[in-house]
């Protein structure tokens, strides 16, 4: 039983990454409708900011937090304006293709800028953790990651339904033309969009590289194609979806590593998601919207 | 490591081949012309060429610049009077269909030897074509036995992993036979499932206690939490994990959080973690490895300063493999008595015959090489101890 809770624990942890990583994927995709593949190594350029901050600025954990989320929002902010914008009337293939270029070429950077070598990356936080879940192997990094992602979850719900922004936000994702009509500013909605999305990237770094030390240029690759499954997992534009589809990817990558296969692990999972795409086309929260022709 | 190769790419290799050898015929045309520009221009420059290939590129890009950074190292500390090298590195991005048109893209240049590839992917892809074109090629690192086999110009440096599980597995019977042992090794990579495969072998006729054997892939290394728990619940004393550097700091780092008071060892892949940046080595004390190279050895020292004033970090096995490989090279060109103006078929088969009789005091052993193409030399145990190499 120990062993099993200890396997559910690794699952949680793992899955809360993948949910903030989906969180991110599902806002833009949600509003801008666009895949923004890059999203996965604005993750690294974050962990790197960090990792830069403590290591060799020797900075207080909390300032290399801020630090990267300023750097990412930056970033995230001048790649909508520089690769994505331009592209705003053209069809979503050509800009699915910008993005996998700005993807290679933030890696490519991230090589030049800070060196093919891996670092390992120092846990941010660090505090001692109750008895029942130190038993289990529960970390302090996992708790905080799971507790982050449910403050992000709440925070994103409560700002697309309540406040202006979001209003208009889920205006334009709505109908681009009729937002236009209404008096919103489409473009200054969409680099919002991406300021947001590029912040939570920096947090994800952050807590990602926590809970598995290696920093690398290519790091956001991978975790990236698997948030992006775990958001159309939960089905993609919803923001509850991306949290119950990260966690629910990391409880079954876990628990396939602990009682099938090692090996067989990520065949698994994507299995388990043909199935549940099967049944429901939209993923598990996601709304099915037929096409109007 | 390993590049799944399906029949299309084959396929295509063999186009990039034909063109290849193509190229090379045009430019053994202008030579035996002798008046042609490109031709004089090699012979001008008087140095014989080596190049070499890696990924300098990627997620394994440290190793590819390791090894092509030694390549030319070598090739500056290896030119005398009356025999220069010139050196070339190409980027292989770690896919064997790019190694390939990287090593066609040497071959144009007027290579005579190649000291590369750095993974065995790429590296058997590439010996397919060095064998067929009659190119010298020693692989620093390509640790397969697919590298070598059937191919009488192809070379290695370093042990093939065979060789590395089989000895792992005797070097632990003899001193560590009381422990309960659990394998952890990537199953996605040619060289950590190619040591597994031995190891098991071996640790069976050792009569060894494995009680756990577990895998993961490159694309799951990042977290080794679950294997660790496998580990744990099985009651193992000592993880064998014949896997890389980058993914053992990881696995130490875990184990470490998890509380879980473990051996670890591993082969020459593990060399490179004390130089991991921001990994606490503290959790890498009394890790075993066994490694033909240790940069705290004082009989590498010269070459351990010269690599750290050239590129600024310390040299891991990889480059010191290359820098055997150019030195073998030139211990071969001694003994063949082979010049820059040789032609490359010529200078091929020569070499090669001239690595079976030589014997190289290298950086990583005393280094000689049987019909197979495989190195022979003694592997050693280190254990890590106050951050650095003790031998065990």
């Amino acid at each position: 039983m120990t062993v099993f809770l200890q396997y559910l624990a690794n699952g949680l942890a793992m899955g809360s990454v993948y949910a903030i990583i989906a969180l991110g994927y599902t806002m833009v995709y949600g509003i801008a409708k666009m895949l923004n593949f890059a999203h996965g190594d604005v993750i690294m350029v974050g962990a790197y900011v960090s990792f830069c901050a403590t290591s060799y600025l020797g900075l207080p954990a909390w300032l290399a937090v801020v630090l990267s989320i300023a750097a990412c929002t930056v970033l995230g902010v001048l790649i909508e304006g520089l690769a994505y914008k331009p592209l705003r009337q053209a069809g979503p293939l050509a800009v699915l293709i910008t993005a996998i270029g700005v993807s290679y070429l933030l890696q490519n950077a991230a090589q030049l800028i800070w060196g093919a070598t891996p670092k390992n990356f120092t846990a941010i936080v660090s505090f001692p953790v109750p008895e029942p879940l130190a038993s289990l192997n529960v970390s302090a990094v996992s708790i905080t990651t799971i507790a982050v992602c449910l403050v992000i979850m709440a925070a994103l719900m409560w700002f697309t339904g309540r406040t202006k922004m979001g209003k208009a936000m889920r205006a334009v994702s709505e109908d681009k033309d009729a937002a236009r009509l209404m008096g919103i500013n489409v473009n200054r909605t969409i680099s919002m969009t991406f300021a947001i999305g590029s912040a939570l990237a920096a947090l994800a770094g952050v807590l990602m590289c926590s809970y598995a030390p290696v920093l690398q240029p290519t790091t956001g690759a991978m975790p990236g194609i698997k948030a992006f499954t775990a958001a159309v997992f939960g089905g993609i534009g919803s923001i509850p979806g991306a949290f119950i589809g990260g966690i629910l990817l990391g409880i079954i990558e876990a628990m396939a590593q602990a009682y099938i296969s090692t090996s067989l692990a990520n065949s698994i999972v994507f299995a388990v998601l043909i199935v549940v795409l099967l049944v429901k086309p939209a993923g598990l929260l996601g709304r099915y919207v037929p096409e109007k022709v | 490591m390993s590049i799944n190769m399906n029949p299309a790419m084959n396929r295509r290799s063999l186009i990039a081949g034909v063109t290849g050898l193509g190229a090379a015929g045009i430019l053994a045309g202008c030579s035996d012309g002798g008046a042609a520009a490109e031709g004089s221009a090699s012979a001008a420059a008087g140095g014989f060429k080596i190049g070499s290939i890696g990924p300098k590129t990627g997620a394994t890009a440290s190793y590819g610049i390791s090894v092509t950074n030694g390549v030319e190292l070598g090739c500056k500390d290896f030119s005398v009077d009356g025999l220069s090298f010139e050196c070339k590195s190409e980027d292989s991005t770690g896919n064997a269909e790019t190694a390939v048109n990287a090593y066609n893209t040497l071959v144009d240049w007027g290579m005579q030897a190649l000291v590369g590839p750095t993974l065995t992917g790429p590296s058997v892809s590439v010996a397919d074509q060095c064998n067929t074109d009659r190119t010298f090629m020693i692989t620093p690192s390509a640790s397969s036995e697919d590298v070598t086999a059937g191919k009488d110009c192809v070379f290695q440096i370093c042990f093939t992993d065979p060789n590395q599980g089989r000895n792992a597995a005797l070097f632990l019977a003899e001193k560590y036979a009381d422990e309960k042992i659990a394998v952890i090794y990537n199953s996605g990579d040619a060289y950590s499932s190619g040591i597994y495969t031995a190891f098991t072998e071996q640790a069976k006729a050792s009569k060894l206690q494995v009680v756990s054997e577990e895998s993961f892939k490159d694309d799951s290394a990042s977290s080794f939490n679950n294997q660790l728990t496998k580990a744990q619940a099985a009651g193992a004393t000592l993880i064998f994990a014949p896997i890389y550097y980058t993914p053992a700091s990881v696995l130490l780092t875990n184990a470490h959080d998890m509380g879980y008071d473990v051996t670890v060892m591993g082969c020459d892949g593990m060399d490179g973690i004390l130089g991991v940046e921001g990994f606490d080595t503290s959790y890498a004390e009394g890790l075993l490895l066994m490694t033909p190279f240790s940069a705290d050895d004082p009989a590498s020292a010269d070459f351990v300063k010269a690599y750290q004033d050239a590129y600024g970090e310390t040299p891991d096995q990889f480059a010191a493999d290359a820098y055997d490989g150019v030195h073998a090279v030139a211990e071969a060109i001694k003994k063949a008595g082979v010049t820059p103006d040789t032609a490359p078929e010529d200078s091929c088969e020569k070499l090669a015959a001239a690595m079976l009789e030589i014997t190289v005091e290298g950086l990583t052993g005393t280094l000689s090489w049987n019909d197979k193409g495989q190195v022979e030399k003694d592997p050693t145990a280190f254990v890590i101890k106050d951050g650095k190499y003790v031998q065990a």
